[in-house]
């Protein structure tokens, strides 16, 4: 019986490997990568071979020298007198963080009250909105920059004829001015308070929630918090005494020493920015609620939801989902545009770090390649987060 | 602009391939018919951008010797104007062919950031300007002062340790132009600006009321400024050292641009060999009359400073330490011969 091959079962004949797709992508694959590889060898190599021609030293060691200039704001120790370059990177950096860090929280705030109000039913106010985004929006960073430090902050008047509130808090062309509070014996309890008040709070927040859960009862968890978090602190400094020093500060010689000191340069950069970034806030926050259509809204009526409830249970996590990944792009964009800094002098990470240590060290690869990895890190870190919380408000489909 | 600037600088080196052999700048300078001169962005006396766009100063005049001494003509010379933070990338990188931007010679810049300095043009030291109204007469009353400052130079390490040295508190306001810095300090930002001398005076007549504001006596530190290079072409380097010699020897010599020509029937055989008169071996590569057209185009080193920070400036420096080594000062170049 002549056997018969069932074609089916035949084992598949390999094409040889040349012709096999899979191997045929890989080696691809190794290929481009292996070229990547090479030519940033070969730059690199060149880079290094050059700057050394040319004389031009290499090398992080630069890092631990003295730097010895002096820097307008640090919210670390730094002294002229003993720091290194290298605190100098963090210094900067830190300054950096602040500023954008501040911008974050305001211009959206900002641009969540001006974007709801583009939406309003009244006219004035959704057409004061309109006026701000347009104009705002349209004027480019620096120049609002600008106009704020050099038009506005720098025309206040001088420490001597300072405004002010009272004996404590002064606002002069220098800064603003405002009490110290310093720590006295027995502050740790209100401390303390705090957070047995934060805990509380967030064991309340999940009490209520099962609870309601469970039984359909609500409970005013946001209130009680509130209560918690402000009533129990005080109630322990209170107690304890007011073991709470207020350093106010005080003219002497040129300038004002004590107290609190906000320089015009980070007012100036701050303000800028959160009212750049604000009128983008806003335009995304208005497409975010205009996206929920508004059958929705008439929906939750139905049900019988009153309309502060109908606006945070129905609308707002719908248009979150809108707004979250733009407002992504503009946290991003608010942080590399404080680099403007340099163009008023606040010491952030590009005039402090990449202006003047670049300047007195010389050594331009390595110190524009910190920053930039610094820039790089700060912004996948935000859209890190900004892309997890994205995912805990995205709308779970059933 | 200036993070492009040294970013574009920063690939530049990484693509560039070989080395920097020597004489490459000097060819490349003559292959390209100019020479690209790296000044400041505005300062009075030194280099500054006149209402027609033309580039005046001291440092100005640098660059165009170089080019009168290089193509015969003080015309073949491009300016980029740079600020004291991309001064050094842009000279590094190649973006320029000197650096003539009041720029102080030091230890470190010579020997860590492979650039080289060829004379000094301007001697200078660094100094306060201060409201007057606020009457203090000395920088030792300075204590808990604003100080106003431009980035990246070596004045602000200068102000760090003359403050702390006189163990005297201050705070340090840090701008990129002397523009900003001179604004700042108008507004009351600052109580104290500080900067080479030279320039105190050149922002002083900037403030809308000169008078309101005074120079404090105290020189705090050294400022021999200066042409600036890469290293590695001696050539180059040669021509441009030479060039401000030469601008010193005629000085010294009488020679200036409305007698040159004059002076070129004189006896006298170091003015012969300045002029070219009496050709010497000088190894330069560049025309024998070479001092001869820097003269006859740009002057000598007197004519330079009174015409832009002297008596015909509205600055008024006086020569001081700048005067001739002959008439009480410092100012003293090797013999062309």
């Amino acid at each position: 019986m002549a056997q018969i091959k069932d074609p089916a079962e035949a084992p598949p004949t390999r094409p040889p490997p040349w012709n096999d797709p899979r191997i045929r992508a890989i080696v691809f694959q190794v290929l481009v990568s292996a070229g990547a590889v090479a030519l940033a060898a070969y730059l690199v190599r060149n880079l290094m071979h050059n700057l050394e021609m040319r004389g031009i030293s290499t090398g992080f060691g630069f890092l631990s020298n003295r730097a010895g200039f002096a820097i307008n704001q640090a919210l670390i120790p730094y002294s002229e007198e003993s720091s290194t370059y290298g605190r100098t990177f963090v210094v900067g950096l830190l300054n950096t963080l602040l500023v954008s860090g501040l911008g974050i929280v305001f211009s959206t705030i900002l641009g969540f009250i001006i974007g709801v109000a583009r939406l309003s039913r009244n006219w004035l106010v959704a057409k004061l909105a309109l006026a701000y985004i347009e104009i705002f929006r349209n004027l480019p960073l620096l120049v609002q920059i600008l106009f704020w430090y050099f038009a506005v902050f720098l025309n206040l008047p001088a420490p001597s004829e300072a405004l002010h509130i009272g004996d404590s808090v002064f606002l002069t062309l220098r800064g603003l001015y405002l009490p110290r509070p310093e720590a006295q014996a027995g502050f740790g309890w209100t401390v303390s308070a705090l957070v047995a008040a934060i805990v509380a709070s967030v064991v309340l927040a999940h009490w209520s929630r099962h609870r309601q859960e469970r039984t359909g009862k609500p409970f005013p968890a946001y209130l009680g918090s509130l209560v918690l978090l402000a009533g129990v602190p005080l109630a322990a400094f209170v107690l304890t005494g007011r073991p709470l020093l207020w350093v106010k500060p005080e003219l002497a010689g040129f300038n004002f020493v004590g107290g609190i000191a906000v320089i015009p340069e980070l007012a100036a950069l701050l303000l800028s920015l959160s009212i750049y970034t604000a009128a983008f806030i806003a335009e995304t926050v208005r497409a975010g609620i205009l996206s929920v259509s508004h059958g929705q809204t008439e929906a939750a009526y139905a049900l019988g939801l009153r309309p502060s409830w109908a606006l945070r249970l129905v609308i707002v996590p719908q248009a979150m989902r809108v707004t979250i990944p733009p407002l992504t792009s503009q946290y991003l964009n608010l942080t590399k545009n404080s680099s403007l800094a340099t163009a008023i002098g606040y010491p952030d990470l590009v005039s402090l770090f990449a202006g003047t240590t670049l300047n007195q060290t010389g050594q331009a690869v390595e110190v524009m390649s910190m920053t930039m990895a610094v820039y790089l890190v700060i912004s996948l870190v935000i859209s890190m987060f900004m892309n997890w919380f994205n995912a805990r408000m995205a709308l779970v489909e059933r | 602009m200036r993070t492009a600037i040294t970013a574009v600088s920063m690939v530049a080196f990484a693509i560039a391939a070989g080395s920097a052999h020597a004489g490459a700048t000097f060819e490349a300078v003559k292959k390209k018919g100019f020479v690209q001169c790296g000044v400041n962005t505005g300062l009075p006396g030194f280099s500054v951008a006149d209402e027609k766009g033309v580039w005046k100063g001291i440092d100005v005049d640098v660059c165009r010797a170089i080019a009168a001494a290089v193509f015969g003509d003080a015309s073949k010379v491009k300016f980029t104007p740079l600020t004291a933070k991309e001064r050094f990338t842009a000279l590094q990188s190649g973006e320029v062919d000197v650096l003539s931007r009041n720029t102080t010679w030091t230890l470190n810049r010579d020997g860590g950031l492979g650039i080289v300095f060829t004379g000094i043009t301007y001697i200078d030291g660094q100094g306060f300007l201060v409201k007057k109204k606020l009457g203090v007469k000395s920088a030792l009353k300075l204590d808990g002062a604003t100080v106003c400052v431009g980035s990246g130079t070596t004045t602000e390490l200068n102000l760090a340790d003359y403050f702390t040295l006189h163990k005297m508190k201050f705070k340090a306001v840090v701008y990129d132009t002397s523009d900003e810095t001179e604004k700042a300090f108008a507004a009351g930002r600052c109580d104290v600006l500080t900067s080479d001398q030279s320039q105190l005076y050149a922002l002083r007549i900037k403030l809308a009321d000169p008078d309101s504001a005074v120079v404090l006596p105290e020189v705090i530190s050294k400022e021999p400024l200066g042409p600036a290079l890469r290293q590695g072409d001696q050539e180059w380097f040669n021509v441009v050292r030479w060039t401000l010699f030469a601008m010193l020897n005629a000085e010294e010599l009488g020679v200036s641009s409305e007698n040159v020509d004059q002076m070129k029937g004189s006896t006298n055989p170091d003015i012969k060999r300045l002029l070219g008169v009496e050709v010497i071996k000088h190894g330069l590569g560049v025309p024998d009359d070479w001092a001869y057209k820097i003269v006859k185009q740009v002057g000598n080193y007197g004519e330079i400073f009174e015409r832009n920070v002297g008596s015909g400036s509205p600055l008024k420096i006086g020569r001081g330490l700048n005067a001739l080594w002959t008439k009480g000062g410092l100012q003293y170049a090797p013999p062309i011969r």
